[in-house]
């Protein structure tokens, strides 16, 4: 069997759609929230560089290089705001992110 | 480009604010926190400098560069304007608010330039690649300054619910993106069309791509579905910074909506064009139904945005070149109405701080009448009440709508628009007819009463005077668009 662009889609969706429900299913803390922004953000990143090989084009893996890149400014900022949140509340379970309602 | 030099000159004012941006961060670390008011000075100075450079140099000349990355036109000076002078804005009304808080730090205005950069190249995309740096350059820089009242927990709780909810829809914007450049090869906006439109039966990979690509911008706009973050991140903010999440951002998210939409897909008109209807009658009715249980007025705010999102996407949805006018109209009049409503919110302030609820301006009319005028004429201008500058904006809005045959989107749209009459009018009622609940202290600064009177004397009447250049700004920048 060899391994087509079907598979690696395949794979993506798969790791893409983990990454949301982790955001939404998780009930734990924040950490885990972050975690699963990592895991969407590389399933994108499969999807380019797998379409990028099967069409012989750059442009795809250019743009997975912009998107690892961006993806390590925004864990820096997220676990800074993080950090100061767990300053002020003492905890950072999901559910205690309850000042304002909605 | 091999060999041929780079041109640069459609990016000048960019460029100018990147390195302006970076020496004024390096000054600010330098000198310490005590720096705040000369970097805030600097700061506006050079993002007027820049706004001067764009529209001398530059021109609405339709002109690419970086490989077609960028692209500058009538329609991206229009919006760029309003970014520049929205930005500006939330620098001037800040400084009052920030020293009393203790956060007057120079981060305040550098994190603007910084955010106004990414909303500029997000208004001058023409690549899916310059599109995601942008958005992400001016989301990144938005988590931080929302967090920025780093003592206070409502900050960082809206800090982090926004950075959650906005890596959301970043990664479910990429992942369209990716989708979009798997199935069409290309990632340039024309590129795009015309692959789109020369193709024999429409691929289901870009449709998808698409969907999630709007789903992402939606969240960018706040609008339903992808609003929830909005009031929270509205309450939490600090109220400066809050002024500045309503106004600018929202003008370069719809401004890149509409390119991506025109430029990058009319030849699936049909398929964009349901979603968007879609999203703005649910923009319409949630901005006009949830605020009516609102006591919080920057809550109250942040669904009125909602609402006059779905407005605006009224005329994107027309996407006739008369749609994209009323739509640029309606962003400019939104922008003086929300900036001058949140300068005069940073006036309610009373001896124990800031207070935040509507029944707080009880009787204002008979402590404070000017700004009592004031804050009507903003209320009267955000519902849309005749003679108001905000009546002009949604007269466009419909009338490109009914042009265009959509009937019954105008009418919804009319009918939300009257709800939410309703509770601008029950602030204005609070203000004139209420027991007075103690005056609120003076002292907020020249620039924010300055703020509040501008933008009030253009909503009042006089906006008749103005309105005509306004359209006709409006229709050079759509023109530029539809080529």
């Amino acid at each position: 069997m060899t391994v087509g662009l079907g598979h690696y889609l395949t794979v993506a969706a798969i790791l893409f759609v983990f990454g949301v429900f982790g955001i939404f299913l998780n009930r734990k803390n924040v950490i885990i929230i972050l975690m699963s922004i990592e895991l969407m953000l590389l399933a994108v990143n499969i999807n380019l560089v797998a379409f990028s090989t099967f069409q012989g084009d750059m442009a795809g893996q250019v743009l997975a290089m912009f998107v690892l890149t961006v993806a390590a400014a925004e864990a820096a900022i997220g676990l800074a705001i993080l950090v100061v949140y767990f300053r002020s509340r003492g905890s950072i379970a999901v559910e205690d992110i309850n000042q304002m309602k909605g | 480009m091999n060999g041929e030099t780079l041109n640069l000159l459609p990016a000048l004012p960019e460029l100018i604010l990147a390195i302006g941006g970076m020496a004024l961060l390096m000054l600010g670390v330098f000198q310490g926190d005590k720096s705040y008011r000369q970097i805030a000075n600097l700061s506006i100075l050079l993002l007027l400098v820049c706004m001067v450079v764009m529209i001398n140099q530059v021109g609405g000349d339709r002109d690419v560069t970086f490989n077609g990355m960028f692209v500058t036109d009538a329609f991206a000076v229009f919006a760029k304007t309003l970014v520049y002078l929205g930005s500006a804005v939330a620098i001037l009304i800040a400084g009052k608010f920030l020293s009393e808080h203790g956060i007057a730090k120079f981060e305040y205005p550098v994190l603007i330039v910084f955010a106004t950069l990414g909303m500029l190249i997000m208004v001058s995309a023409n690549n899916l690649m310059s599109l995601y740096v942008g958005l992400e350059l001016q989301s990144l820089s938005l988590y931080v300054l929302a967090a920025m009242n780093r003592d206070r927990l409502r900050s960082t709780e809206a800090g982090l619910k926004y950075f959650v909810l906005g890596a959301l829809s970043s990664g479910m914007l990429l992942y369209g993106i990716s989708l979009i450049y798997g199935f069409s090869g290309t990632t340039d906006f024309d590129v795009l069309a015309t692959s789109i439109k020369g193709a024999e039966s429409m691929s289901i990979g870009i449709v998808i791509g698409m969907v999630f690509l709007l789903a992402g911008l939606a969240f960018k706009v706040s609008a339903v579905p992808f609003h929830m973050w909005t009031p929270d991140v509205y309450e939490g903010s600090p109220t400066p910074v809050t002024a500045f999440f309503a106004a600018a951002p929202k003008v370069a998210a719809m401004a890149l909506l509409v390119r991506v939409l025109i430029n990058g897909f009319p030849g699936m008109v049909a398929e964009w064009q349901q979603i968007i209807v879609f999203i703005s009658i649910a923009s319409m009715l949630v901005g006009s139904f949830v605020a009516l249980v609102q006591t919080n007025i920057k809550r109250l705010m942040a669904y009125s945005s909602i609402g006059h999102i779905g407005y605006a996407l009224v005329g994107v949805a027309a996407g006739t070149q008369d749609g994209i006018e009323a739509v640029l109209v309606y962003l400019a009049i939104y922008l003086t109405m929300t900036l001058g409503a949140f300068a005069a919110i940073l006036t309610m302030r009373k001896n124990d701080g800031m207070v935040e609820n509507i029944e707080d301006l009880a009787g204002l009319s008979t402590t404070n009448l000017p700004m009592a005028v004031a804050i009507s004429i903003f209320m009267f201008s955000l519902a849309g009440i005749p003679l108001l500058a905000g009546f002009f904006g949604k007269w466009f809005i419909f009338l490109a709508a009914v042009e265009a045959g959509m009937i019954p989107l105008a009418i919804i749209g009319f009918l939300a628009s009257v709800v939410a009459c309703y509770y601008y009018l029950r602030v204005v009622k609070v203000m004139f007819f209420d027991e007075s609940a103690g005056a609120f202290e003076g002292g907020q600064g020249q620039a924010v009463s300055a703020v509040v009177g501008v933008s009030a004397l253009v909503n009042s009447p006089v906006s008749f005077l103005l309105i005509g250049s306004l359209g006709s700004a409006a229709a050079w920048a759509a023109n530029s668009l539809l080529f």
